[in-house]
């Protein structure tokens, strides 16, 4: 059952965004399925996580992440596919003797408990002696600064000291994995900022591998060093926060993380260093993209921060004639709504310090240009 | 609109309470004639305590509201357990029914039943060996189970799941969470469905006058009796004392159901 090349790993290995020198990953999921009734959940999900990353699981409500967490926690048990974590499979084993621990969305709590003992329960069940464990609490409490609320019951905290209890609690026993479902659900925004990068520092430090479910792209580009965005059951596409938002693959995956334009157009020229694009609204010059050849249809994904307003009109490759529809102010930025002459409504962000951008008013026709080296092709 | 309101409640609270209060009242009564009043005396409550039968009967339904009581939490729990922790099983349904069948089945029928039952199982299998204290613990636990599940399934239903997963992940084994987790936090619970089930099992006079045999006499069955003799005074003193004593263990369920929030 086990894998014969296993053997165990360092747990103090350097850490840092996948580690590129271990050649076995830390966790293998293997063509892994789910159903609840006719329901399929997860649908043959194949995926490695290296020791010592921060993966982040990112879709909507319903897409399967949270199932595939609960698969690796041992709650739910997979109907077919293999899971393994550190070398051996999971299958078969109860979720009291996996190597994980697990940080709730609720935070589950036990309320009929005072802090240290919700923080020290599993320290507690491994049977470890007393005074270890109340030093091994006050340590832990300590790293998430609550150490004057130990005597406390859950209700009498905040949102964010419950959190931070909550992850008090699976961390002391200093597990290989640690999986966190939407951990920064119910904080408030500067607090939820506070704790992201708290929990990065933390996994550099301690080594732990994490693996997070989240809804929210904000929280997945800034927490995870590897992200995988699922929908329906199934992984879409993998990669670290940059790539997954710079090159998407598919219009799902454009759309899902941040706002995309979308060109909807066909092929011109598909030349070994760069691709001609023609779209109703206008042409594009860009990168060439393997597998897509002349009069093919494809879709072109253009953020609106690489997006430029200047006043006039040009004829240049990458420039749009368009409208300024609405202009919504930021703060740090400007959002403008622009319509191009065959309807087509854009979304373009310029920083608010660019010169003369807000000057532009609603109504007054302008460019609208991407950038070439910034567009990206898309087929699905 | 309010004058309205106030008239109405104090029809109705007199329509269910008159009947009680008068009871209470009498109880009072000096007089050795049920219905008239003869002056205030505790005279009917001293000769109510120095009746050997009615001492003796009272112990005795003390002793099987206890025990039954403690049998249907645990039944109770379990099916309760069963039926919301254990999805889908086969007879799951027919469990579900069978549960909660005691809540509505009239009281005759389930006393007849079980009767029939004792008196089958002693042919058969030689127990129970004639009816008595046994044989009513055994019925008052099985109508009392209904209650108890009633009221567990609805508390442990309200209970967080991810609670007793947390447990599990933090490497409790399924009886440590049971021991941890579940049993404190579905505590009021339990102590709620012992109260009512005790306080159900104290004024049941029906399945008990169905499955009791000779020298088993709960105190229902005794003052059921004496009324048929004659409604005698002492009688509606040891009503008063029930009526405080079943009040009493209602509020405290009641507390403890509320409490649970």
């Amino acid at each position: 059952m086990t894998d014969p090349g296993a053997k165990a790993a360092d747990p103090n290995l350097p850490l840092g965004a996948g580690d590129v020198g271990e050649t076995r990953p830390f966790v293998r999921l293997d063509r892994v399925v789910k159903r609840f009734g006719g329901f399929v959940a997860v649908n043959g999900v194949t995926l490695d996580i290296a020791r010592g990353e921060l993966f982040c699981l990112l879709g909507g409500s319903g897409c399967g992440k949270s199932t595939l967490l609960r698969m690796l926690a041992g709650f739910e048990h997979p109907d077919s596919g293999r899971i393994e974590i550190d070398g051996q499979t999971m299958a078969g084993v109860p979720a009291y003797a996996r190597p994980t621990n697990m940080m709730f969305q609720s935070y589950a709590l036990f309320p009929h408990m005072s802090v240290a003992r919700n923080v020290g329960y599993g320290l507690v069940r491994e049977g470890v002696a007393r005074a270890e464990i109340g030093q091994r609490v006050e340590e832990m409490l300590r790293l998430v600064r609550l150490e004057t609320f130990g005597d406390r019951r859950p209700h009498q905290l905040s949102g964010g000291q419950r959190q931070r209890v909550a992850l008090a609690r699976a961390l002391i026993k200093r597990p290989k994995l640690l999986l966190l479902d939407e951990p920064l659900g119910a904080l408030d925004a500067k607090l939820r900022e506070e704790t992201q990068f708290e929990l990065r520092a933390l996994q550099a430090r301690r080594g732990v591998t994490f693996i997070v479910v989240t809804h929210d792209q904000v929280e997945a580009m800034t927490l995870a060093s590897r992200i995988g965005v699922m929908e329906a059951g199934e992984i879409r596409q993998i990669g670290a926060p940059r790539a997954v938002y710079e090159q998407p693959q598919s219009r799902f995956v454009a759309g899902f993380l941040g706002s995309v334009n979308l060109f909807e157009g066909t092929v011109d020229v598909a030349a070994p260093d760069l691709m001609r694009i023609r779209t109703p609204g206008g042409g594009f010059v860009v990168p060439p993209a393997s597998g897509l050849s002349a009069r093919q249809p494809v879709a072109l994904a253009v953020r609106p921060e690489k997006m430029r307003i200047a006043a006039g009109a040009a004829q240049a490759d990458n420039a749009l004639q368009a409208v300024v529809e609405e202009r919504a102010y930021l703060g740090d930025r400007t959002m403008f709504k622009l319509r191009l002459n065959d309807g087509t409504v854009l979304k373009v962000l310029s920083a608010a310090a660019e010169a003369g951008v807000l000057a532009v008013e609603p109504e007054a026709a302008v460019d609208g240009g991407g950038a070439a080296a910034d567009g990206g092709g898309l087929t699905a | 609109m309010r004058p309205v309101f106030w008239m109405l409640a104090f029809v109705g609270f007199v329509f269910l309470y008159a009947p009680i209060v008068v009871l209470v009242v009498y109880s009072f009564n000096a007089s050795e004639l049920v219905t008239v009043w003869g002056g205030f005396s505790l005279r009917w409550y001293g000769a109510l305590f120095s009746d050997a039968q009615i001492g003796q009967a009272f112990r005795l339904s003390l002793l099987i509201a206890a025990t039954s009581a403690t049998l249907a939490v645990v039944l109770g729990t379990m099916t309760a357990l069963a039926l919301v922790r254990i999805g889908g099983f086969w007879g799951r349904p027919i469990l579900a029914g069978m549960a909660t069948a005691p809540l509505v089945m009239p009281e005759v029928i389930t006393g007849l039943s079980l009767l029939l039952l004792f008196v089958a199982m002693e042919r058969t299998v030689g127990w129970p060996a004639g009816r008595g204290i046994a044989t009513v613990i055994l019925a008052h636990s099985v109508f009392c189970l209904a209650y108890v599940a009633v009221v567990v399934q609805s508390r442990l239903l309200g209970l967080e799941e991810s609670l007793e997963e947390a447990a599990a992940d933090l490497g409790a084994r399924p009886y440590e969470v049971m021991r941890d987790v579940t049993l404190p936090l579905i505590a009021p619970a339990l102590a709620a469905g012992w109260l009512l089930a005790f306080t159900l099992s104290l004024d049941d006079v029906v399945v008990a006058s169905f499955v009791s045999g000779p020298g088993a006499s709960t105190l229902p069955m005794v003052i059921f009796s004496k009324v048929r003799l004659g409604v005698s005074p002492d009688v509606n003193a040891l009503a008063t004392l029930i009526i405080v004593a079943v009040a009493l263990g209602l509020i405290g369920a009641l507390i403890l159901v509320r409490r649970q929030r």
